[in-house]
């Protein structure tokens, strides 16, 4: 048996990676005997002496004009039992977003260092990079040994350096290997210049990484890419590739979201045939024992060790394009396990500098190739882990929407905590010791789509259940709070803002406050939102989504007769907009049930 | 019994089944690619050329939703330069597995002056327009190609899900990045995106998988006693689109075909290799790529392929 082992590698053209990369090539007979032919015309046209192995691995005329590489290209060689798999991650400018992508999928990096030159900011950033991508080995190259007359000091002392920062980092595994890509030394064989060095040559450590172990087994996670039915034989199952953990037939599972749980009958390979146990990375198609509603994005865990569920979520993110920088307040495309939802970028908690790890606060964008952390919104909640946990479940994209264009590259830190943040006059009393959690329960939707019915019932059932919850209905706090207010749009806003910060208020008092009203603009509701999450209370948006025929058609208090009549103006629906809630907690629509159904839901979200 | 410690966030299970075997490994990443699709796009379609890369490639996707038929066409690029073998081993495919078969005929173009004849007969550049024409005509938004990374340099830099413009064309500098195993395969009305499930997979790998999987071939990949004469360096068989010109003399010998193309440039290799197992030990032995040795379009240029990529070719 072969087994796949895939590598990055990172260093610039200067530490002589190409050379490198051309030394495997060759050494291990990749390189055919046309291929060689080619290269040494070229290097033969440029009146270079011998052939120039870096011109194997540029691909593109651009690259071979010159003298530079542009993108990530992938490379492969075997020996008799490994077969590699080589991203080759360019060293310039552009080298945070290559690296990052070539790393993605590698289980070892290979990092070249020259010996001349030492210890760069480079070498120490592709080390994070490495870390930050859940790389668990590293092998260190000290190239160019002949330079330095194959000094045993030297090597030493670059090794010396390297593993002391690296001791800050999650790396488990770090090999140094002395090595002249040139002349082979240490590639292949062991150098007879260096017989100072005990350890394996560069290829027969990559033969010998153990990282069997490397892969989650323990938590077990299958997302259903694709329900596969034939009708002929009344055949259903669910086919996905296995991202964590070893599933068997018999197997308990439960289903996320929906929480449905049944048990795994028979895990059928590619083409069908059955099989006993299947684990990551394998292909796979599984039946069930129960019919269920399960469809592309859900995923199967066991009962006693779920996926994370959520819609606010913590990463890194690393930013992939020249084109915009990500900003706090935009919207793209987020592209996780088979999902696909919208995510609104909520702040930016700070810029990592890649070269001295340095965290700077104070910003609210990232640029190309630059990393930090963010907190972002989804629009239907994620099932997730931690990045560190598990490659597959705790990575994500995202993708502008107008361009189409893949512009972040994301790894889950975990569900967003909500803490206080701000500096808030402190009381006597500590909000544990209030006895009852508040929260805001923010009811949004048209005039006469059954907010207020929902809300009375909601109120009722808590109060019934000896909560403390209190209503503040749209149309009553106009006749106080709010009674210096009209219903143009800054009036409107402000209406907003102040319910929602006496809904905020509220909620820190322990109260469950149920705010009840039309709020029609995106931003006004958002603000209401972030004045919660200031405090570190939770807000819980309800959007009831009832169609305007059938409010128009219920109509109690006549309002959308009078506003087509033209009697009033800025009636919202007829002649002034509704923003829909893109990131909704729950939708209620009348296919939900009556009002009391859909208070139970709303109960039920918030844990009553 | 399994023991499971957690250390550093590194978990270690004793028992822990061993690493991924590389066929095994491929073979899931392909199978995983032709799911995504199915769940992304709208209108996907298999190149299939009949040679052995398309052929692997409809296995998979048999594999792949399986028992459910391929819920995706075959298109096949027709040069009027066909082994005749391959012809009639692609329509027995179509039957066996019940698929829709969409042929672009090159001779079409020819006839009606759309396309002219080149100098030099060679019909491979002249698939570019047809095979757009068809995309553009069945509106196929993902395109299924058996190209791998490791044919030629260019290809290299190939993504799994290459986005081509209105016009087909390939613009290595705007490619998207691709990480983890998640694929972008957003795409504007009149783009579509190319799809390589084989894309880490080397020749070897591709003749390890059809040994293991027992998979067909057009008879034309195994040694046979054919007419040949010598060209730039190959040898090439007469046919509709020609023979031996002046000095070039005919030989009877023992052949093999590395790889399906036009016949008017695709080169046989000296082989007595008539089995799977014999063509292992002879790809493994082999010193040129299979591209150098018996494509004659490949050669022109150190650029040819990626000339041809940016054209909108595969």
């Amino acid at each position: 048996m072969t087994e796949l082992l895939r590598l990055a590698t990172a260093g610039s053209v200067d530490d002589g990676k190409s050379t490198l990369i051309g030394r495997l090539l060759y050494d291990t007979k990749t390189i055919l005997t046309d291929q060689l032919a080619a290269v040494e015309r070229t290097s033969k046209e440029r009146g270079e002496q011998g052939p120039d192995l870096a011109l194997l691995t540029d691909g593109l005329r651009a690259e071979r004009e010159q003298g530079i590489t542009i993108d990530v290209a992938y490379r492969y060689f075997a020996t008799p039992n490994r077969k590699f798999i080589i991203a080759d991650t360019p060293g310039h400018v552009q080298h945070t977003r290559n690296m990052v992508t070539g790393a993605s999928t590698a289980q070892v990096a290979v990092i070249l260092v020259d010996a001349r030159a030492g210890v760069l900011e480079q070498s120490r950033r592709h080390a994070f990079l490495a870390s930050l991508l859940g790389i668990r080995h590293l092998v260190v190259c000290v190239n160019k040994m002949d330079l330095v007359d194959f000094s045993q000091a030297r090597f030493a002392e670059i090794r010396d350096t390297f593993r002391g920062f690296a001791a800050k980092l999650d790396v488990q595994d770090i090999a140094f290997v002395p090595i002249s890509a040139l002349h082979g030394d240490n590639v292949v064989s062991p150098s007879p210049s260096m017989p100072w060095f005990e350890g394996t040559p560069l290829l027969g450590h990559l033969e010998q990484v153990h990282v069997a172990s490397d892969r989650n087994l323990i938590d077990v996670r299958f997302p259903v890419q694709r329900v596969i039915r034939w009708q002929a034989t009344g055949f259903r199952g669910y086919a996905g590739t296995v991202a964590g953990g070893v599933l068997k037939p018999g197997d308990e599972v439960v289903v996320q979201p929906s929480g449905a749980s049944s048990r795994i009958t028979e895990i059928l390979a590619p083409g069908g045939t059955p099989v006993s146990e299947a684990f990551p990375p394998a292909a796979v198609t599984v039946r069930l024992a129960d019919e269920l509603d399960i469809s592309r994005g859900d995923m199967l865990c066991r009962p006693g060790n779920r996926a994370s569920v959520g819609q606010d979520i913590d990463a890194m993110v690393c930013w992939l394009t020249e084109d915009a920088e990500l900003r706090a307040g935009a919207s793209y495309e987020i592209r996780h396990t088979t999902a696909t939802t919208r995510a609104r970028i909520d702040r930016v908690d700070y810029r990592l500098d890649v070269n001295s790890l340095h965290r700077e606060q104070d910003v609210d964008s990232l640029r190309l190739n630059e990393i930090g952390r963010i907190r972002l919104r989804t629009a239907s909640p994620l099932l997730f882990d931690g990045y560190r946990r598990n490659r597959d479940t705790g990575s994500f994209i995202l993708v502008d929407e107008s361009t189409n264009n893949t512009v972040g590259a994301g790894l889950i830190g975990g569900a967003a905590e909500t803490g206080p943040e701000v500096v808030w006059q402190r009381t006597a009393v500590e909000r544990a010791e209030r006895g009852a959690r508040g929260a805001t329960v923010w009811l949004t939707g048209l005039s006469a789509s059954g907010k207020s019915a929902i809300a009375v019932e909601l109120e009722r059932r808590l109060v019934a259940q000896g909560r403390m919850a209190y209503l503040l209905d749209g149309d009553n706090v106009r006749h106080g709070l709010n009674a210096d207010l009209g219903f143009a749009a800054a009036d409107r806003d402000e209406n907003v803002r102040r319910v929602g910060e006496v809904a905020a208020l509220f909620a820190d008092a322990g109260v469950i406050a149920i705010a009840s009203l039309i709020s029609p603009y995106a931003q006004a509701r958002e603000q209401a939102r972030q004045a919660h999450l200031r405090a570190g209370l939770r807000f819980v948006e309800v959007f009831v989504d009832t169609p305007l025929e059938v409010c128009e058609a219920r109509d109690p208090k006549g309002m959308y007769r009078r506003a087509r009549a033209g009697e009033i103006s800025g009636f919202t629906g007829i002649d002034d907009p509704y923003e829909p809630p893109e990131f909704p907690d729950l939708v209620l629509r009348p296919a939900d049930g009556d009002p009391s159904a859909m208070a139970e839901a709303i109960a039920a979200l918030i844990g009553g | 019994m399994t023991t499971e410690t957690i250390e550093e966030g590194k978990i270690i299970d004793e028992d822990a089944p061993v690493v991924a075997d590389n066929i095994e490994a491929l073979e899931s990443e392909a199978i995983h690619i032709f799911r995504e699709v199915a769940g992304e796009f709208d209108r996907p379609v298999i190149l299939f050329s009949g040679g052995k890369d398309s052929t692997v490639l409809l296995h998979l996707a048999i594999k792949a939703f399986w028992p459910a038929p391929v819920p995706f066409p075959l298109l096949h690029v027709d040069t009027g330069h066909n082994f005749p073998e391959v012809l009639e081993f692609r329509d027995r495919m179509v039957d066996r597995h019940g698929l829709r078969l969409v042929v672009a005929k090159v001779q079409d173009y020819i006839d009606d002056g759309r396309l002219s004849e080149r100098p030099d007969g060679t019909r491979n550049p002249l698939q570019t327009v047809p095979l757009l024409d068809a995309i553009n005509e069945n509106r196929f938004d993902a395109v299924f190609g058996g190209g791998r990374r490791d044919e030629e340099r260019a290809r290299a830099k190939e993504r799994i899900f290459s986005l081509r413009n209105a016009f087909g064309q390939w613009e290595p500098r705007r490619q998207r990045p691709e990480l983890w195993n998640l694929y972008n395969g957003r795409h504007s009305a009149g783009e579509h995106v190319r799809v390589f499930p084989l894309s880490n997979w080397t020749e070897a790998d591709v003749w390890r998988y059809i040994e293991r999987e027992d998979i067909e071939l057009p008879s034309i990949y195994f040694a046979h006693t054919r007419e040949v004469f010598a060209r730039d360096g190959m040898w090439l068989t007469a046919g509709p689109w020609g023979g031996p010109r002046e000095g070039e003399t005919v030989h009877r010998k023992q052949v093999r075909y590395r790889t399906v193309g036009d016949g008017s440039c695709t080169g046989a290799v000296e082989s007595g290799a008539d089995d799977v197992a014999s063509v292992i030990a002879e790809v493994s032995a082999s010193r040129l790529t299979e591209r150098g040795a018996t494509r004659a379009d490949d050669r022109i240029s150190e650029s040819a392929m990626e000339d041809r990529k940016r054209e909108g070719y595969f």
